[in-house]
Order: C-alpha cells, then structure tokens, then sequence
C-alpha cells in the first residue's frame, strides 16, 4: 500500500514537472509551476525558506520521501532502473555506504558555490540536471510530434496546433546533457540509486537528516527469515541483512522491502533504538566536463552561407530573396531578462536548470557558453526579441534568478541598451529609407534624424535616447542589415528603472 | 413498369435497400414528387452544355475564343524551392483548353519568373500553329533593358522561348505603370525607337495584331488612344470586372474605372482584352455574405462564372483571360463560356448592387501577380496581402477585444499568419523603402499596409487591439 502510494504520487511529479520542460504554449505553469518551485536546491538559492524548512521537516518526518517522489531525476532513475529489471533477473546487493566520496563531492560542491560558480556546480545539481535532459533532448521530440499535429490540422483547416521551431540553443550544453543522461542512465540501469547516494549533493544532505528520521522502515528481527528478498529489491542498497539494519543514509523511503517482504517483518514505524551505520572510506571524485567554448558556436556560425544579401533585378516577376541569417553579435556585457536585477544576483542563484529556455517562446534564451556562466541562460536576438506582453521566464523561474515581474514593470526595467554601428546601417549602404527600429520600439526610445546634420532632404538614421531604452532587442532583431544588425543591444551589469 | 424502375433505381443506393423500400411502397409510388430527379448519381455538370462562345477580330475576322488562357499563373511542381513549372500538368491543361475550344494563350516573358514563355510554347508546339493564337508581351520593366539593344533582346528572345515565327498579338507592357506613367512610355518605348520597329515588325508580318495592355496613369492610355490613326492599335489589353466598372477610383485614386476605359476602346471600336476578370480570385474568394447572395440567385453556378458573365456580355470584348493553375477552374471557366449567357439588365444591377456591397468590406486590392516580387528584404508581399483578406472574409480580423469572436479569431490570424508567411518574411521585416510600389498594377501602396498590417499583428499580439 505504502509503496503503491508513493509511485502514485511519484508518476504525478514527474509527469507535472517533464510537461512543465515540454510545454512551450506558456499555459501549463500556471497550474504546475509550483513543483518546480518546491525543488530542494532551487528553493534554497531563491531563499525560499518556507520551502526548505518544509522539506527538511518532511525528510525529518518520513525520511527521504523528497528523494522518491518529488525529485524528478531520482523519478527518473527508479523508471530506468524498473525498465532494466524487466529485461532480466537483476537483483540488487547490499553494499557499504562510501561516505567518503559522499562528504568528499558535497564539500567541493559547497566551495564551488561559495566561489560564485554556482553554474559549474549546477552540473551535479539532480533537479537541474534533469530539466537540461528534458529541456534538451525531450522537449524536441515533443516539439517535433507537435509539429507533426501542426502539419496534419494545417491541411485539415484547423487552429488547434501551430508549428514550433526545432533549434538547439548551445552545443556545450547539449552535450552536458547528453552526457548526464548517459551517466544517469548507466547508473540506473546497473545499481539503481547509485548517483542519489555517491554524487548528489542534495541527496547526501538530505540522508544525513533522514538518519533522525520520525518513521523508517525497520526489520523485525524476530520475524526475519534471512530470505534477501528485501535485499534484493533494494535499489539503494543499504539493506544490511546480516545484521538486520537498514542504512537510513541512504534509503529512499521507496516502501519497496515493506511490499516485497514475505513475512511481513519490515514496519514503516519509529524504532524504538535509531541505530547509525558506519561508513567505508573512498576517495574524493570530482566530475568536470571539458567544455568547449565560444568557438563551437563561432565555427558553426561560419559553415552558414555567407552570401550578401541583395537586391535581385527586377526582370522578371515573383521569387523570394535569399535571407542570410542573422550573427550573434561580441557583446562585452551579457543580457539577462529583466527581475534578473543584476548579472551577478542571477549568476549566484541560477541552477541552470533551463526552465526558463524551454519556456521562452520568442527563441531569445539560451544557455551560455562562457565558462564562467555555463549553461546558464543568457539572451540574444537573432530569432527574436524580448516580446513586451512575456514575462514567462520571471514567473517560471525556481530559484529566484529571475524574480518575478509583471508586464508593467519590465516594460520600465532597462537590462541594455541599444547601440547603433553606422557601418552596418541600410539607409547609409544602400541609400534607401528604413526607420524599421524606431517604427518598432516599445519604448520610444529610437528617432530618425537626417543623416547629414540640418539637411531635412538626406537619408534619415537612427539615434537612440538610451535614457529610455530598455534592451528588449526589437530594434536589433528587425533591423535588415545582415548578418550583423546595424543596432545591437549591449547588456546592462546592473538592471535599472527608467 | 413504372414500379420496377423506381426499384431499380432504389437498388442502387444502398443505404435504402431494405428499410427505404418498404416505405416508399406504402408512400405511394405515384405520387411521390419529383422522383425523377434521384436518379442522377452526381451533379453531372463539369462538362459544358454546348459550344464556346467566338468573337471576331474586326482587322483579321478570325475567330478568337472569349475565354483565353492567361500563362501568369501556371501550376509549379510540389516542394520545387525555384518554384519550378509543372510542365507535365501544364500540357494537360492545354490540351484540355484547345479541346473544348480556347485559341487564345497570353503570355509575357516575365511571367512565373521568367519561365512561362518557354513552358507555354512547350505545351502548344505539340498543336498545330493553326490552333491557336499567341499574345505576348514587351516587358523591358528593369531599366538595363530600356536601351534598344536591351529591348530586342527581350523581343527576340520571346521567339526563342515560344518556337514560332509570329506572333498572333504582341502588347507593350503595362503602360501607365512606375513613378512617371508618360515619362516610362517614353523611355520604354518611344525615344529607343521600338514602337517604330514593332510597326514593322506587324507590317512585315511578324506581329499579326499589335496592342498594348495598361495599368494606373489615365494619361497615357488617353496619349495612346489620341494617337490610333499613327498607330493603328489593333487591341487594348484593359482591367475590367464588375468591382472596378464603377469602383476602380474609389479603391485607389490613382485608377479609373474600368467603365470609361472600355467606353473610350467602343467608340473607336477597337477590341478590348480584359484582364482581372477575377481580380486574382479575389472576385471568387469573396465574403460570405455575397457567396450566399449570388448562389441564392443561381445554385449551380459559381461565384466567378458571375465575374466571366459579366466581361463577356460586352460586345467589344474579343477575349476575357484567366490565369488558370487548376483544372477545376479550366472546367468551370469552359462551362460559362460554352455558351456564354450574357447577362441580363436585371442580372447587371443585380451585380452592381452586389460590387457595392463588396466595396464595404477592406479588402487590399493585391490580385497575388508577383510583379511586386522579389522583395529586395525578402518580405513575401502577396503572401501577407492574401492572408489578410482571407481573414478578412473569413471574419478574422476583429476590431476590439470586446467582440464577441475575439479571442478564436486573434487565434485563426496569428496561427494562419504564420503558417502561410515565414517569420522572417512577414510585414514587420517591412523597411519601407518602396521599392516595390512602382511595380504594383493596382497601385496598392504596399508599405503602407504591410505597417498597418504589422500594427494589427502587434496590437494582437499584446491584447491591446
């Protein structure tokens, strides 16, 4: 019954925070934003305090119930780890604790953090971990069998599905993620929760009060047959049958000994003698991916076509011009929406989880890949521009990176500003008249003055009050000049009301 | 006897086999009304009733058909990204015409982007040359081609592409058109000398009939008309249907109505080749409320036999051309024009009440020609003109959030606008630079709505309409 009810309750979790990474319609956070909110480590840099305090109550409580049921890698696992137990007769053995290496990861991921590199630390951070699993490799599928709907409702006349485009947004960080699933996925499939309980930092932390937990599961020596197969459904592996102890370290509350016993000799209750297990040494390991920088993308960029967008004769009728794409442009200072405040509060509390990315609908988010922000998002222009009705990232975000704002608000927060390259611009090269940035700044921020100084008659250009500009990027992302627009925005360290 | 037909005929449709007989029986066969008419298995209507409808050519006497096939718009193969013609369908599609009567086949060379000449002429080399008759044009619109060596080119090359040794009607393109109407004749075709060598050309037989096709400034179209006994014009190619018989001016100043037009050419009875009989589809991709008046007066029919009524019940007209990409509209064309049945006084007004009735709903006047493309930005003009009035008969285009259909109709507009127009090709990409707007036919200021159009995009976008 116990373990019915927390695979139950696990399945709601998991499928509430998966869709949460694969909806990009922008209407399911609403209603589910809210698990993403009650993860351990999110609420912890949000200083989401009710959260935390609850959470340890509850490990307090029930031990390590969060590990089973609201972590969505730890789900994860558990559904990995029942798919290989299906294929063949795997049973699981007891093996001591290492807490070496578990003290030993934690510490150095604690350091990390206090250093300010929270992204680096990130990569072992199991919420986050997932959320670029499914940010990254689930969510394209989903996108792509929606866009399959999309196709089929087109020709069928219907409204009900549009298309969503398919990009990855940053190499590296797909990589990471690719790498993650695999690691995950091989753990899984051979040891169960051998990640939880060797590299998680949250799960070493939360076994550590689970250890003073209320109610566990205890064996009732008496009633013990010594038949392991307790021990073998054990995916933690911290059934210690020879001497009928439970190591609550690492256990997981998962109920499955309780359901599995023959004998009906484990209880979930309060033992009346808590009893803690030592731990076997093991070295300290720390897992840092090289990562590739800048110059991933750079080269990438060059493969594209390089061809001058031009003018085609007007000799015959009909045809389309060759749009070349747009370039990233160097920009000195990252932008970060606005509720970020300032690029070093989102840099300490972003967990790099890509919630964010996978709900920006104007394609502007994307992880970084810069080694001292990695993976965490930053925005660019070349797909779109920071609508003024969106404010999906602020209200999604967990760990309190992008605090929340309303439209109000950011459409008088300045995270950049524009800055125009005279060299790029189309009234000066090709002599024609535009004005596309000031026609579409929400702002008012861009006017259109005669090129030559008091000539009423000369092409006009733009000039930009960066008083009230406040970086969404509409100028930049409209602007015809390519592949580099001849108005950018340069990002702000520190977000300013205008 | 009687009784055994009626069963037969019940046999054949299934679904009343059992039950359906035994009622039909007790509702008494006899007086059952219209029986008769059950037993068509379908509307049976796609082939015409009898034969096409000729004109005289008033110089020649040859008989010319009232429908001609306009080679602007023919079918382009599925996913070609050149947009690549379907010479295949374009075969089948003439002789389908030829067939049942059509002789008349209107060309350009810059057409389909450029491929429509060699295509056509494709198609009809499989004919006999007596079959039919070719138009095309001189169409120097870039002005590297306003030279005389420039111009001959074009000339030249129509020979070339089309595989003949005449050609049967031969047009200055689109005078009236550009920034300068009288200004471009000159250029175009007067100071370089090849209006005088084209007058040659028809007297050494090379050119048959030699006319001129005219959009926007009135000035030249009078200049031309004033000058008939130098040039002796053969036929006038002119926009004409019952939108812009009296409305031509009121949808863009800048035009006149289609009325005076075809009145000047009558009085000097030189024949008139209509063009836009259909305004691109837009005179059968109408309102619903004007489907339902006009099919209310004639089931049967479709909404554009309406239009080709219309500009075939003029006399002067010696032939009405239709660009058409399917087969479904060939037939359909075929059929009211085999024979024609011109319109009646009643059926007129009746059709001017209903082109006022239309002039209320704000429809773009784009008839999709293309003349407008390439965008140098690469924005997809007709795409988004289209789209816009689509939604626009199809009452997608709310006016304020209070409406009663806002928020499904604010739905049908984005979705559909993305769907039918790329991210980056769409209006707010629009710079303004109006390059475009000397090539329109219908003098639409193009920048002017794809910014008012963007403006609704965005006010929709943010809720704020």
């Amino acid at each position: 019954m116990l373990r019915k009810i927390r695979i139950a309750l696990a399945v709601l979790f998991f499928t509430a925070v998966t869709l949460l990474f694969l909806d990009f319609t922008g209407t399911l956070h609403t209603w589910l934003g809210w698990t993403a909110k009650i993860q351990f480590l999110p609420a912890l840099l949000a200083m989401n305090f009710v959260v935390v305090a609850v959470l340890v109550l509850l490990t307090l409580l029930l031990g390590r119930v969060y590990c089973s049921v609201i972590c969505p890698l730890g789900v994860f696992q558990d559904i990995v780890a029942w798919l290989s137990k299906r294929n063949r007769k795997k049973r699981y053995t007891y093996s001591p604790a290492k807490s070496y290496l578990r003290w030993g990861v934690l510490v150095v991921f604690i350091a990390v953090m206090a250093l300010g590199v929270t992204s680096l630390a990130a990569i072992i951070a199991p919420y986050s971990a997932y959320g670029r699993i499914a940010g990254n490799l689930f969510a394209p599928v989903y996108a792509l069998g929606n866009n399959l709907l999309a196709y089929v409702a087109e020709r069928a006349g219907s409204y009900a599905f549009y298309e969503k485009e398919v990009w990855i947004r940053s190499i590296p960080t797909f990589i990471v993620a690719v790498a993650t699933f695999v690691v995950i996925v091989a753990l899984a499939w051979r040891g169960g929760r051998t990640y939880c309980n060797t590299i998680c930092p949250v799960g070493t932390v939360l076994g550590f009060l689970s250890r003073f937990s209320w109610l566990k599961p205890v064996i009732d020596k008496s009633a013990c047959i010594d038949c392991k197969s307790c021990v073998r459904k054990c995916k933690a592996s911290c059934i210690d049958i020879e001497n009928h102890r439970i190591d609550y370290s690492r256990c997981v509350a998962c109920m499955d000994c309780i359901d599995t016993c023959p004998k009906g000799a484990v209880h979930y209750v309060h033992p009346k003698r808590s009893q803690a297990s030592a731990a076997e040494g093991a070295k300290t390991g720390e897992n840092t991916p090289d990562v590739s920088r800048r110059r991933f993308l750079t080269v990438a960029a060059a493969m594209t076509t390089t061809s001058m967008l031009k003018a085609q004769e007007m000799k015959v009728d009909g045809g389309l011009a060759v749009i070349e794409d747009k370039k990233i442009p160097e920009r000195k200072t990252p932008i970060v929406p606005a509720g970020a405040l300032s690029a070093r509060h989102f840099a300490n509390h972003c967990t790099a989880c890509q919630l964010c990315v996978s709900e920006c609908q104007n394609d502007v988010l994307r992880p970084a890949s810069e080694l001292s922000r990695f993976m965490q998002p930053e925005m660019s222009y070349e797909r779109g521009y920071c609508r003024p009705e969106c404010v999906r990232c602020s209200e999604v975000c967990p760990a309190g990176a992008i605090r929340p704002i309303s439209v109000e608000e950011k459409s008088s927060t300045q995270i950049g500003h524009a800055v125009w390259v005279r060299e790029n611009c189309i009234p000066l090269t090709d002599g024609v008249s535009c004005g596309n940035c000031a026609r579409h700044c929400p702002s008012g921020a861009i006017q259109m003055v005669p090129s030559v100084p008091g000539d009423e008659s000369s092409v006009r250009i733009p000039v930009v009050n960066v008083e009230r500009c406040i970086g969404c990027g509409a100028c930049e992302n409209l602007c015809p000049a390519r592949p580099f627009s001849a108005i950018y925005v340069e990002g702000n360290s520190v977000h300013r009301t205008v | 006897m009687e009784k055994k037909r009626d069963k037969k005929s019940i046999s054949r449709r299934n679904f009343l086999k059992t039950a359906g007989a035994a009622a039909i029986v007790a509702a008494g066969l006899s007086t059952m009304p219209g029986r008769g008419d059950r037993k068509r298995s379908t509307a049976g209507d796609s082939e015409p009733s009898g034969e096409m409808t000729y004109r005289t050519n008033p110089k020649t006497g040859e008989k010319v058909s009232i429908l001609g096939y306009g080679c602007m718009r023919w079918p382009t193969l599925y996913g070609s990204a050149d947009d690549e013609l379907d010479q295949e369908q374009v075969n089948r599609l003439v002789d389908y015409a030829i067939a049942h009567g059509v002789n008349y086949f209107d060309t350009s060379p810059a057409y389909c982007k450029g491929q429509s000449e060699r295509v056509t002429g494709n198609a009809l080399k499989r004919h006999p040359r007596d079959k039919f008759f070719i138009a095309t044009k001189l169409s120097n619109f870039d002005p590297s081609t306003w030279s005389h060596d420039g111009s001959m080119k074009i000339y030249r090359h129509s020979f070339e592409a089309l595989q003949v040794d005449y050609i049967d009607y031969y047009l200055l393109h689109g005078v009236g058109m550009g920034r300068d109407g009288m200004a471009e004749l000159r250029a175009k075709y007067i100071d370089n000398d090849m209006l005088d060598f084209l007058l040659k050309e028809r007297e050494a037989g090379r050119i048959r009939n030699l006319g001129f096709s005219y959009h926007g400034d009135i000035k030249v179209f009078d200049y031309l008309l004033s000058q008939h006994d130098r040039y002796k014009w053969d036929f006038v190619q002119i926009q004409m249907n019952y939108l812009d018989w009296r409305h031509a001016k009121e949808i863009n100043p800048r035009n006149t109505n289609a009325e005076y037009l075809y009145g000047e050419l009558a009085s000097r009875g030189i024949p008139a080749v209509i063009m836009e009989p259909l305004l691109g589809g837009r005179l059968s991709k109408v309102h619903d409320h004007v489907v339902a008046r006009l099919k209310q007066r004639e089931p049967t029919q479709s909404v554009a036999s309406w239009a080709f009524r219309f500009a075939g019940s003029y006399p002067d007209v010696l032939t009405v051309l239709s660009g058409m990409t399917y087969m479904e509209h060939l037939q359909d064309n075929v059929k009211t024009y085999s024979p024609l049945k011109p319109l009646t006084e009643e059926e007129l007004g009746f059709l001017f009440d209903t082109a006022d009735l239309m002039m209320q709903y704000p429809l773009i006047p784009c008839n999709d020609c293309k003349y407008c493309m390439p965008c140098p930005y690469g924005i997809d003009i007709p795409s988004i003109l289209t789209h816009y009035n689509k939604c626009v008969n199809e009452g997608n285009v709310s006016e304020d959030v209070q409406a009663e259909n806002y928020r499904r109709a604010r739905r049908a507009f984005l979705v559909g606008y993305d769907r039918s127009v790329p991210k980056l090709r769409q209006a707010n990409h629009c710079i303004g630079c109006r390059q475009c707007v000397p090539h329109c036919p219908q003098g639409i200021d193009i920048p002017g709505e794809l910014h008012r159009i963007d403006g609704f995009v965005e006010k929709l976008k943010q809720g704020k309409l």
